[in-house]
């Protein structure tokens, strides 16, 4: 079909094994920071790394018309990708309420500009941790872009982001990690979506070179 | 009562009444909605991007705003309709992202609408009415049967065009 489906079709089990591992990690030290945050325990939940056409990614974020929160990370260096940071509208909330101390806040997306700075600084320490344990298990060097911030519905978040995967191909790969408080409650996904001609560069730090 | 048919990302489906098209989620994205007023055959694309030359591959026609309208004009003709006189309905096309500085990735919804428009026009299209670029999110539902496209948004709420 084309040179990057089979570039996808070339991906073992093992390096997905060895990536969902990395997740993992990753996941492991965001979810300490945000534990420390908000001063109450986070679990992450089995974290995944699948392969799958980006046309199916709005369900596996939760849904295109979920209204949610997303913190979106542009990451630069040899492993390029994108870091997206889902989080459902009333976690959000709850969370803001947690970070501030603040009273109510609407769920309709009107946040102040402090709600605002909250949210991405949130966005910032959390992603920033997870590759950070990427970093120092790949010995690489991920350098992600200030955070960009919608509120909406889930698809429509992702249109933009999907957008330059499709360019390129019809196939994403996807790791995934959810963060849960009090055992239930889930919080928030966080999502990394290396960029398919980086993919390499990943498996060879990691040695698992096809 | 139709269906509801569901349209998917760099998709496109055809209906014709009762049956309605359905595509949940438009960011940057945009839904081009082509009708034949005669057959009230219609066609719903979701197209992701606005030039197919852009493509590293030979990808499907869905996903770009000039290939997407091609291709939905050669199914429509398929199933029946009289292609000489299509009329278009769109939305979509917006910024989803606050960003700080100019970023011209952030801008794809805009590129989209014009690349959108232009291909309508490029293929004598009459394009109805519009509802594209700002910062929301749209789901949008359109129904041959009246050729009215309803836009549900969270920030919003809803409207017909």
């Amino acid at each position: 079909m084309n040179i990057l489906k089979e570039q996808f079709d070339r991906i073992s089990q093992l390096q997905l094994d060895v990536l969902r591992e990395v997740a993992n990690i990753g996941a492991g030290n965001a979810a300490t920071a945000l534990a420390a945050m908000i001063n109450s325990e986070i679990k992450i939940s089995l974290p995944q790394a699948k392969i799958m056409p980006f046309t199916d990614v709005p369900d596996f974020m939760g849904g295109a018309e979920t209204h949610a929160v997303g913190i979106y990370f542009h990451v630069k260096g040899p492993v390029q990708a994108s870091v997206l940071l889902v989080m459902p509208i009333e976690k959000a909330v709850q969370l803001l309420k947690m970070i501030l101390g603040t009273g109510d806040i609407s769920l309709t997306g009107s946040f102040s500009d402090l709600e605002y700075s909250a949210l991405m600084e949130l966005g910032n320490i959390l992603s920033s941790s997870y590759l950070n344990a990427l970093a120092l298990f790949t010995e690489l060097v991920f350098k992600p872009s200030p955070p960009a911030l919608a509120i909406d519905m889930v698809g429509a978040i992702l249109n933009t982001i999907l957008g330059q995967y499709g360019e390129v191909s019809d196939m994403v790969l996807v790791m995934e990690a959810g963060f849960r408080k009090d055992n239930l409650d889930v919080v928030g996904n966080i999502f990394l979506l290396p960029e398919p001609a980086t993919l390499d560069n990943i498996f060879t730090s990691l040695g698992v070179m096809v | 009562m139709g269906e509801i048919i569901q349209v998917g990302m760099a998709d496109y489906k055809l209906a014709r009444p009762p049956d309605k098209l359905i595509t949940a989620g438009l960011g940057s994205c945009i839904g081009i909605c082509l009708l034949d007023p005669v057959s009230r055959i219609a066609c719903m694309s979701h197209i992701m991007l606005p030039c197919s030359q852009d493509d590293k591959k030979s990808g499907n026609p869905g996903k770009y705003a000039d290939t997407a309208i091609v291709a939905a004009i050669a199914a429509m003709k398929l199933m029946g309709a009289n292609t000489g006189h299509l009329v278009a309905k769109i939305a979509g096309g917006a910024q989803m992202f606050h960003f700080s500085g100019s970023n011209d990735f952030f801008k794809i919804g805009e590129r989209n609408a014009l690349a959108v428009e232009n291909n309508l026009e490029k293929n004598k299209i009459n394009l109805l009415s519009k509802d594209i670029g700002g910062h929301v999110g749209r789901t949008i539902i359109f129904d041959p049967a009246t050729g009215n496209l309803s836009i549900r948004t969270i920030k919003e709420g809803e409207k017909v065009i």
